[in-house]
């Protein structure tokens, strides 16, 4: 045999086992679901220990036989933080008939919200895109799933108000990124600044977000404010906490969103004894110390491998637990009402629409997801940098829900 | 393009300018129509269509880029705020107003030539470098504004929702559909820019490029032609901007920072400084190679790790391999792809009897 005609072989060998493997992944007892990530992006401090914390409880649901004897298969794309890799992603999910699919990043939240809607698949977008969304009678296939930024504004203004006892004749700080983002939250701080009597002035600070100086100093030296809220992304929040160190203001009386509250940007900012009283809102809970990291670490151990090194960073780990553990919940809601017959993405929406009760040992809010109401009741947590790390700091809560609904019936 | 033109000979100068050199390039570009307008859409699944979509919307970008950067040798670092200001521009039209694409369309390019016009004005006494950097303010000029103004951005999300385009009563919605209108627009701009090249306009640029001080004594306006190739490359890039509005049906700034700029910068250095092949095969280089990347990849690493790892490693190794492939092609050809295939061309012009 010459040969060619060997690597001829060799090749249709291959093709051969490259048709059949892909035959096997299309099996009747699967589901498949679309996962936006981005790891190697602008954000990619958040990817690479959200996106490990996904697949390992995806991981760990296969490994106990699935959702209700479907096997989960996970199509991660990472999309780099850009928008046209984003959509491919989708066009990709949905070619491999995902249902459903965990967004990833404001804008490409809102570039795929009218895809969603055209293809009937729903996307999951967990403390960032359009706090509008909430609303499932306006964005039918969108979900939060977690606090909107006008749910944390509302936590942070809760929390401060426990803090100092009255708002009235205070004045809070807000210090936040130039962007759609960071001016999301302003609609709730003024209004609350009007119904509770305390002053409120904003400080932006321009992209990328790493040269603070003149806000702070702005803050510290000038407004003197009784309390300040931050809301920045990737290393800005880091260099927040060392400013305001730096120029003397209490941590204690600063509160973050949860985008700058990661265990990572206490580390880079200068460590847990520097950082010490900075309080940090989560939508997910903190920490190894529940029952489902420890099934996982347990899964690894027994497959004779070690400990996740991503969760080394467990704010973002447990929240790609919790985004996986929700979707799956959506999942076997969705089996549970098709009576163990193969759900489609549309059913799986109405599964989504029906999680309630749901809380994975105090990990997960105890939100209740409705046909109305995509963000789940729009609960937080409060977790203060104490004693070498985050520690909680009071249970989960839910503020001012009126105002928050006023605002969402406004956009209308 | 794909011949040998032995046995002809041309007589006249306008033989010698005609877009097709040869008469059987007739029949080659036939078949390309046929292949992409028949043939393509009919053998592709719609994902694969939504890659060649993406490209089509950056071959529009890439043409632009070049007309201003490959042409006429002035650099511009803002050319993803030109495409802000044509989605903007159209989406406001398309919301308020209720028009349709084919008015928002070329409002959209021509509110983008003007601002690209006053955003070249400082190319009429700097070059090079320091044009680079008053670009680059001109990119971030527009952002601040369309982030800060309301009235364009249409409220703090800075985002607009734009309803589909719709072509006599029907909407262009599935990705077969926007195929076959972005594929309108595309041709439509490679068949202008192939034309503008070879126009007076095109020739004045060139002048401009390759010594703008003998080109102004040989009787170019170089302001006017300057200014001109800023309005023409920024309307590119407002049409550009239209179209990546309707094909996501939402205009949103966030998708027109400083990063894409570079890409697009990318695109025609890899692609070809000054040719139209090169901005095609640039943009198609760039928006496809990752995917492609990664569809070769996930099969073959999925041999050796587990799906959790796999996606980290193929994210990683992508970004590795898409890097080293564009060092590749630009140290074996510095000229860009456009030069690499005319090499080859060339090569085989002659073969097999190259003596």
């Amino acid at each position: 045999m010459s040969t060619s005609m060997k690597w001829l072989r060799f090749a249709a060998a291959a093709g051969a086992m490259a048709v059949a493997s892909s035959a096997a992944f299309a099996q009747e007892k699967e589901l498949v679901f679309g996962l936006h990530c981005d790891r190697t992006g602008a954000t990619q401090t958040v990817g690479v220990f959200l996106c490990p914390g996904y697949h390992d409880y995806i991981s760990l649901v296969n490994s106990k036989g699935g959702v209700e004897g479907y096997k989960v298969r996970v199509l991660e794309i990472d999309n780099e933080y850009k928008v046209p890799p984003a959509m491919e992603a989708h066009e990709r999910f949905k070619k491999e008939g995902a249902v459903l699919t965990s967004l990833y990043g404001t804008p490409h939240t809102m570039a795929l919200t009218k895809k969603l809607e055209e293809d009937k698949i729903l996307g999951t977008a967990p403390g960032f895109g359009t706090a509008a969304a909430a609303d499932g009678k306006r964005f039918p296939y969108v979900f939060p799933i977690a606090a909107s930024y006008w749910s944390q504004a509302a936590g942070a203004i809760a929390f401060i108000k426990k803090e100092l006892g009255d708002l009235k004749g205070k004045k809070i700080g807000y210090l936040y990124y130039d962007n759609p983002a960071g001016k999301e939250p302003l609609v709730i701080f003024e209004d609350l600044a009007k119904s509770e009597g305390f002053e409120l002035r904003t400080f932006a600070v321009p992209a990328p977000g790493v040269e603070m100086g003149a806000q702070v100093l702005d803050i510290t030296g000038r407004f003197k404010p009784d309390f300040v809220v931050t809301h920045l992304f990737g290393r800005s929040p880091s260099v927040s906490v060392k400013e305001l160190k730096g120029k003397g203001y209490p941590l204690s009386k600063v509160i973050s969103f949860v985008w700058g509250a990661s265990e990572a940007d206490i580390k880079a900012a200068g460590g847990y004894e520097l950082a010490n009283g900075y309080n940090t809102i989560q939508f997910a809970g903190v920490g190894p110390d529940f029952q489902v990291i420890k099934d996982i670490n347990a899964m690894y151990q027994a497959q004779g491998k070690g400990v996740p090194s991503a969760q080394e960073v467990s704010v973002f780990y447990n929240r790609g637990v919790v985004i996986a553990a929700l979707h799956v919940e959506a999942a076997r809601n969705a089996v549970k009402a098709k009576g163990g017959a193969k759900p489609s993405s549309e059913d799986v929406r109405r599964g989504m629409e029906s999680i309630k009760g749901f809380t994975l040992g105090g990990m997960v809010p105890p939100m209740e997801v409705t046909p109305q109401d995509h963000e789940g009741g729009g609960w937080v947590q409060v977790w203060t940098v104490k004693d070498g790390k985050l520690t909680k700091n009071g249970d989960w809560f839910q503020a001012y829900r009126s105002v928050i609904q006023k605002h969402l019936a406004a956009v209308n | 393009m794909l011949h040998r033109e032995s046995g002809v000979f041309k007589t006249s100068y306008a033989a010698d300018m005609a877009l097709y050199p040869l008469p059987i390039a007739r029949w080659t570009v036939a078949a390309f129509i046929v292949l992409f307008a028949v043939i393509l859409p009919l053998a592709l699944h719609d994902y694969y269509l939504s890659i060649i979509n993406l490209s089509l919307i950056a071959v529009v970008g890439a043409l632009g880029l070049n007309i201003l950067v490959g042409y006429t040798g002035q650099i511009s670092v803002g050319h993803a705020a030109f495409m802000s200001v044509g989605a903007y521009t159209a989406a406001n039209l398309a919301v308020r107003f209720d028009l349709p694409f084919w008015i928002t369309l070329p409002a959209g390019g021509l509110m983008a030539a003007l601002i690209g016009a006053i955003v070249g004005i400082p190319s009429l006494r700097i070059k090079g470098l320091y044009l680079a950097i008053a670009t680059l303010a001109g990119q971030l000029i527009i952002e601040w504004v369309i982030n800060h103004t309301p009235a364009i951005s249409g409220g703090a999300q800075a985002s607009i929702q734009v309803p589909r385009p719709a072509l006599m009563g029907h909407q262009i919605r599935t990705q077969g559909q926007l195929y076959f209108f972005l594929l309108f627009f595309a041709a439509l701009a490679i068949v202008a820019t192939l034309n503008l090249v070879r126009s007076r306009i095109g020739r004045a640029f060139v002048a401009i490029r390759d010594q703008d001080i003998a080109a102004e004594i040989i009787g170019i306006n170089i302001y006017r032609y300057k200014l001109l190739a800023f309005a023409i490359s920024s309307f590119y890039a407002g049409v550009c901007g239209v179209l990546y509005t309707y094909y996501l049906g939402i205009a949103n700034y966030e998708q027109f920072q400083i990063g894409v700029s570079i890409d697009y910068l990318a695109m025609i250095i890899i692609g070809g400084l000054g040719s139209v092949l090169g901005s095609i095969l640039g943009a198609v280089f760039v928006t496809m190679l990752p995917i492609m990347i990664r569809l070769i990849m996930e099969p073959l690493a999925g041999l050796f790790f587990t799906a959790g790892e796999l996606s980290s490693v193929v994210a990683s190794t992508r970004l590795v391999l898409f890097g080293a492939l564009i060092i590749f092609f630009l140290v074996v050809e510095p000229e860009g792809l456009n030069r690499l295939w005319r090499n080859i061309r060339n090569y085989f012009r002659t073969w097999p009897f190259s003596y």
